[in-house]
């Protein structure tokens, strides 16, 4: 039996229309929402524990309550990561949608991916060989759950499942693990689907998003780009596919850049689930948007798992404004030298700092090897401090430029964000243990 | 005597996506057509795009080859400026630099023309 899963979002601020337009038409048994990066969950931790706002995926909500009432009616069953932070509120506050919408569904939360009480400060971070100690206390640390707890959650009849931190392809893999009763040892099955599902979990990725490039790689009704569909047989190939009426492309190019998305060695993608191996896999066009991939394998999964421990990275401060006309370029460049003089020879300030001219090079610094003067450029300045008043200071010197810098300079904009960031830890499994928490609506 | 060649911007006859996993990047570049991947395969080499543009990609950068669906991936190690909860890149996660490698020319036989 061919099973179809869509994707109903790929990152948290993902639009919600797409997903709606495939619980009503998309004909499909399972809708899965992946929402979390790797500093999306830290900040859901920062943000519960200040009380400033909910662990979870902060757009939950309102895409539960957009999809929750064609899901139902059409019989498509959820598995999401948006549980973020906080798996369990978001459990409740999901029943609670359904209640509202007069809805009886099963909810289940899966628990257990928090492991901040196994992180003590003498615990060795193998990337760089730092102790938790050296970069302060640890903010959040979660381990990639795999798909096993999501499936145990579907075998016992859940409409809606939800986690934290599940892996993302875990989240697509784990109804076609649930529908097949694949084993958990069965790694070319496991491999195949997890293809199909990393092709998913970015979304429009898939369907004609971060791919248009004008007049070599066009891309038709871009400004409503569809949800990709995955129809999955038994033996883990798949066709990816999207809705007829809406925008977009499913084109064998579009799969093989997204299959390699955030991808190393494409014959070892390592997951919760299985070593998969996409290196073997065939590609083609079986129809309209519609791409036949088979051949993907896998390999005995990792022994332990990964986490990611958050720790404070203190304030983000970054400032701008432009210069336009003849001479912006050596306009710009002298900003840069007053900023540059000013915060480090004057004040002291002797972190990193980045000064760079948008428009002649900053994205790629002097990668870019830029020939001709600009004359539209914007003076960006950024630093990283766990002292506000740095990060204050910044901003005062580049709106400072209004008036005490080169002539015409306009469109000071400034902004300071609080900062996390991440290191990666490998836990034993066992030392990971998950739970189900149901809820019925 | 080698056969006459002509220059073209990998733009013209590749594809490119980058994606950031911590501070590595990997970029993906497939041929737009089978008949230029022995061209891009024999002059994308790591080494190239690490020479090319050394303020960014100072780390280990390594390469995997997809013969059969004619691509090339690259694995370039510490090029995020410690990735992107760190960086002070305004891309901190690099997307923009799967275009550094489009931007290099290849050389490609006078009968396989672009």
């Amino acid at each position: 039996m061919t099973l179809r899963i869509g994707c109903g979002s790929g990152g948290a601020p993902d639009r919600v229309a797409p997903a709606v337009a495939l619980a009503e038409r998309g004909e499909l048994d399972f809708l899965c929402f992946e929402s979390l990066a790797e500093r999306t969950l830290a900040l859901g931790h920062v943000a519960r524990r200040s009380g400033r706002g909910p662990g979870h995926c902060p757009k939950l909500e309102a895409r539960m309550r957009a999809v929750l009432p064609a899901c139902a009616a059409q019989g498509v069953r959820i598995v999401t990561n948006m549980g973020g932070a906080d798996p369990r509120a978001a459990g409740e506050t999901t029943a609670r949608i359904a209640r509202e919408l007069g809805l009886r569904l099963r909810v289940a939360v899966v628990e257990g991916d928090d492991v901040l009480p196994l992180v003590s400060p003498d615990t060795l971070l193998p990337e760089t060989g730092e102790r938790v100690r050296d970069l302060g206390a640890p903010v959040a640390a979660n381990a990639y759950i795999g798909h096993e707890p999501l499936v145990e959650a579907l075998d016992g009849g859940a409409d809606v499942v939800i986690a934290g931190r599940a892996a993302d392809p875990s989240l697509f893999l784990a109804p076609f693990v649930h529908a097949n009763g694949i084993a958990p040892d069965d790694w070319a099955r496991l491999g195949a689907g997890t293809l199909a599902g990393h092709l998913l979990e970015c979304s429009t990725q898939v369907t004609g998003g971060y791919f248009a490039d004008p007049g070599v790689k066009e891309v038709p009704g871009i400004d409503d780009l569809g949800y990709p569909i995955a129809e999955i047989s038994p033996d883990g190939s798949a066709v990816i596919a999207k809705l007829a009426g809406i925008g977009g492309l499913v084109s064998p190019l579009t799969v093989k850049e997204q299959m390699l998305y955030e991808v190393h060695d494409p014959a070892a993608y390592l997951t919760p689930d299985v070593s998969a191996d996409f290196s073997t896999t065939r590609i083609e066009a079986v129809g309209p948007d519609r791409v036949r991939v088979s051949g993907a394998g896998g390999r005995p999964r990792p022994d332990t798992l990964k986490a990611l421990v958050a720790f404070d990275g203190g304030y983000l401060a970054e400032g701008e404004i432009s210069w336009a006309g003849p001479g912006a370029q050596e306009r710009g460049e002298l900003a840069r030298e007053i900023v540059r003089r000013r915060m480090v020879e004057r004040f002291g300030f002797n972190g990193p700092l980045r000064l760079e001219l948008i428009g002649v090079a900053s994205l790629h610094l002097d990668g870019g090897h830029a020939e001709t003067a600009s004359q539209d450029v914007r003076l960006r300045g950024a630093l990283r401090s766990h002292d506000r008043a740095w990060a204050e200071r910044l901003l005062e010197e580049i709106e400072g430029l209004w008036m005490a810098g080169p002539a015409g300079g306009g469109g000071f904009r400034g902004r300071i964000t609080e900062s996390v960031f991440t290191r990666a830890l490998y836990i034993d499994r066992d030392r990971v243990p998950t739970g189900l928490r149901w809820i019925a609506s | 005597m080698s056969a006459p060649t002509r220059a073209v911007l990998l733009r013209a006859i590749a594809s490119a996506r980058a994606g950031d996993k911590g501070d590595a990047l990997n970029v993906s570049v497939w041929a737009l057509e089978p008949r230029w991947y022995p061209a891009i395969r024999d002059q994308l080499t790591a080494e190239r795009v690490k020479a090319a543009f050394p303020e960014v990609f100072r780390g280990e950068a390594r390469r995997y080859e997809l013969p059969d669906l004619h691509g090339l991936n690259f694995v370039f190690q510490r090029a995020l400026a410690g990735g992107v909860n760190a960086s002070l890149n305004l891309d901190a996660h690099g997307k923009s630099f799967s275009f550094l490698l489009l931007s290099l020319q290849i050389e490609l036989p006078e009968t396989g023309g672009a």
